[in-house]
């Protein structure tokens, strides 16, 4: 793949999306930035072969445009009616159709080759070090740790009126998720009401929590990451607050994570429920808990 | 009422025509019948087209400007967002593509008098208008249906959408799938039994063989539909729980049900437009359409292929990983029948001595907005790229591109091509191309940027956003008011050709345009082809 013609498209694609900063949230954030015109910083193996392909991809992609756009605009100058007063009346040629055939399929198959190779990689979960439990709700993610000590907190976006100087809007949460760099982290997602989405731009993770099941995918974060906040959003229509269920991980270093996880299991063990609950819809909250359970013993 | 002996009278005075409430409510005219589905999607364009107005409005700035009425409200965001979906989907482009041009024209280039069962058209036209009225009703009812037109149980269960809206969009749809199952047979058993003696199969006209493919694609995909919303009626009104994880039942089964049919429905509203673009591109060129049987059975392919796709909707669902891998490259599969196509359009224009009328240049514009959603197509045709796009704005720019404002290229195209032959007026040639280019403009400038927002982070279904992404959508909402003008312009356009234009000739276009409906006077007359031409001998028609 990465043959001379590769790394000069993707060095000139840089040049081009580095306008904008390419890969340059605000300092100890990671975060798009105004007018970004690119994927954000890869933070995890898998988001780095993503941003890779991605850039791979678009080198193909642009080729095909200009090849297209030159070819409408040669027939625009040479074949209008006043340069071209008598058409041809050619309609076939079979060399010419088996090439426009035979070449697409060609590119394709380039494409296929590496997307199924990152499309196993980013599935393939390496042996976990420790597990993050995921629950969506309206319209706030429960976050539970099984391996550290099994507690459970609640995240919820700040509203604007309560920011503080230097926090993002519609981002910026009240606990954030806390995690180790340098370290395999299993991830299980589910739901507590309606279909929502935990997505993390940054690390390549993007997967819906639905009722009734359990999801499973992993991450890893890079050790420069350590000390930084990695943001998200809620990626599936999940109703009337869907834009306001942000998602926060501050990145820390593994010892970071060892006191953190003490003190964390002090901090929120008096007020975790033992199994997250719908907080608006009191009536559903006896199913709820059944489904949670069946979930898990199903899976 | 018209009597068989006055039909058959051909005088001077042409057609005997009913009276205006005969002629408009219980017309079984395809004709008649195609122009009130074109003024039907008109009139649904101008509703679904302001929601998405507003909607630009709104995102225009960070921050809610738009949407408080006391306190913000986001359902009514998340109604106008479902809404618009729904408009566009079922009650704009299809009726235009299909109801209107399909109506008009599959008769006219087949050399038929009409459409196999008048009075099953009709019906078909009521059905889609009474499922427009409920559609709307559904805005009003409770707190709307703000499920996105995916309507993704549990968001649309009764649990998290009670009242009745959401009941009435479920009823609106199985009307609108009923109106276009109809007519789907209707136009399998036209085209396959009232061609004119000699036109084979191998020799329709292109735009004939995209609606005979499209009505097969409906026949099988809307019933899956219909099933699916019937499930999800029971399932919120009378106790069942397909879509009820606590019950036993699956939200996933739901998104595959209503994708077996969302993607085929993707290509129902394409392939018309193909079909159309092909007709206009061998017209203005003065060329037979190139590989004419590679072009047939490219459509033919695609729609196939578009059956065994559908689960690239879902890559976030949590499929297992070879599911994914297989619907990878079976997406991919569809960029070789769609880059035929292209290539194909191409090399009709290659060598020929092309008229840069407003039809061709939004022809011209058609190819390229579908060249640059197609490859985009591409990138999310993967299920690993699809790991950051799932849901962003790529998604949303990549679908407005290919399929969305493509669609819409094709039936202003579409019109003022046949305008004169549907009305008997031409349109103002000049007013036309500034109309095509402030569209043009304006689409891209609206979506283009939403590329940007994608690629950055930003998620769609969204009222408002972090200040990142602030000026890709502040370019993207300027766009949108440079269509709207644009979009003004047409029905301008529209007024001045009705009342003030030019009168049509029967063939405005010269030797390029050779279909049958060009060997009619225009306005054609009520009744045509009463008595069949005899097409043996002919070459394929385009």
């Amino acid at each position: 793949m990465r043959n001379k013609f590769m790394t000069f498209g993707l060095a000139l694609i840089g040049a081009v999306v580095s306008f904008g900063s390419a890969f340059a949230g605000p300092a100890g954030e990671v975060r798009s930035a105004p007018w970004q015109m690119w994927l954000q910083e890869p933070a995890s193996p898998t988001a780095e072969r993503i941003v890779a392909f991605n850039a791979q991809l678009l080198v193909i992609e642009t080729l095909i445009v200009i090849f297209v756009l030159g070819l409408m605009a040669y027939i625009a100058v040479r074949f209008n009616a006043k340069r071209n007063p008598v058409p041809s009346k050619t309609t076939h040629h079979t060399m010419l159709e088996v090439v426009w055939t035979v070449v697409p399929i060609l590119i394709l198959v380039g494409i296929a080759v590496p997307s199924l190779k990152h499309l196993y990689f980013a599935d393939s979960i390496p042996e976990a070090d420790m597990t993050l439990k995921v629950t969506g709700n309206q319209w706030y993610w429960t976050y539970n740790y099984p391996d550290n000590g099994d507690f459970t907190f609640d995240s919820l976006m700040i509203p604007e009126d309560e920011l503080k100087a230097g926090q993002p809007r519609l981002l910026t949460v009240d606990n954030k998720v806390v995690l180790p760099v340098e370290t395999n982290i299993r991830l299980l997602l589910t739901s507590n009401d309606v279909n929502h989405n935990w997505a993390l731009p940054s690390l390549s993770v993007k997967l819906d929590t639905i009722p009734g099941r359990i999801n499973e995918t992993w991450t890893r974060i890079h050790e420069k990451y350590a000390g930084k906040t990695i943001y998200g959003m809620c990626s599936e229509l999940c109703g009337v607050n869907h834009g306001f269920m942000p998602i926060a991980i501050l990145a820390v270093s593994k010892e970071e994570f060892e006191a953190w996880t003490k003190q964390a299991q002090q901090t929120f063990a008096s007020d975790a429920p033992p199994v997250p609950m719908t907080r608006d819809i009191a009536a559903i909250d006896n199913v709820e808990t059944v489904r949670v359970a069946d979930a898990s013993a199903a899976r | 009422m018209a009597n068989a002996a006055d039909a058959h009278a051909h005088d001077d005075h042409g057609d005997h025509y009913p009276g205006f409430f005969s002629r408009w409510f219980c017309s079984t005219n395809h004709k008649d019948i195609g122009t009130v589905y074109m003024f039907v999607s008109m009139f649904a364009a101008l509703v679904g087209g302001g929601m998405s107005w507003f909607m630009r409005l709104e995102l225009a700035e960070p921050g809610l400007q738009y949407l408080t009425g006391g306190a913000p409200d986001m359902q009514f965001y998340n109604v106008l967002l479902t809404a618009h979906g729904f408009l566009m989907v079922f009650f704009v482009v299809m009726p235009a593509l299909i109801g209107g041009f399909g109506n008009w024209f599959v008769p006219l280039m087949i050399g038929a008098p009409d459409m196999a069962f008048p009075r099953m058209n009709n019906i078909s036209l009521w059905l889609l208008i009474a499922g427009l009225a409920l559609l709307l009703i559904s805005a009003f009812v409770g707190s709307g249906v703000g499920t996105g037109w995916t309507v993704y149980p549990p968001l649309s269960s009764s649990i998290y959408h009670p009242g009745a809206a959401v009941d009435f969009g479920i009823l609106s749809l199985h009307l609108a799938g009923a109106s276009s199952i109809l007519g789907a047979i209707n136009f399998i058993v036209t085209i396959f039994n009232m061609r004119a003696p000699g036109m084979t199969l191998h020799k329709m006209p292109l735009f004939v063989w995209s609606i005979l493919v499209t009505a097969f694609l409906l026949l099988l995909a809307l019933p899956v539909l219909a099933g699916a919303l019937t499930m999800l009626l029971t399932d919120r009104n009378f106790g069942t729980a397909f879509f009820d994880p606590a019950a036993g039942g699956d939200p996933v089964l739901w998104q595959h049900l209503f994708w077996f049919f969302g993607h085929p429905e993707v290509y129902i509203i394409i392939l018309p437009a193909f079909g159309l673009i092909s007709q206009i591109v061998s017209t203005f060129s003065k060329k037979p359409v190139f590989g004419y049987l590679g072009m047939a059975y490219a459509m033919v392919a695609i729609g196939v292929v578009g059956f065994v796709v559908w689960a690239h909707h879902m890559y976030t669902v949590g499929l297992d990983v070879d599911t994914r891998a297989y619907f990878t490259a079976a997406t991919l599969v569809i960029a070789v029948p769609t880059g035929v196509k292209i290539f194909s359009w191409l090399a009709t224009m290659w060598g020929g001595s092309i008229e840069f009328k407003t039809p061709m240049l939004y022809a011209f514009g058609f190819i390229f907005l579908f060249v640059m959603g197609g490859v985009t197509g591409v990138t999310l045709a993967n299920s690993s790229a699809d790991l950051v796009f799932h849901d962003t704005y790529f998604v949303v720019a990549h679908f407005h591109y290919v399929m969305a404002i493509a669609a819409i290229f094709a039936m202003f195209a579409g019109w003022y091509y046949w305008i004169g032959k549907m009305s008997g007026k031409q349109y103002n040639e000049t007013l036309g191309k500034i109309q095509f280019w402030m569209f043009f403009v304006g689409v891209n400038i609206l979506f283009f940027p939403q590329h940007f927002a994608g690629l950055a982070g930003m998620p769609r279904r969204i009222p408002d956003y972090p200040d990142a992404y602030a000026g890709w959508n502040y370019v993207s909402s300027v766009g949108a008011l440079i269509t709207a003008v644009g979009t003004m312009l047409f029905f301008w356009i529209l007024y001045r050709t009705y009342a003030a234009g030019t009168k049509a000739e029967q063939n405005p276009w010269g030797e390029g345009a050779t279909t049958l409906e060009w060997h009619v006077p225009s306005p054609a007359p009520f009744h045509t082809f009463e008595d069949q031409p005899d097409m043996s001998g002919k070459q394929p028609a385009e």
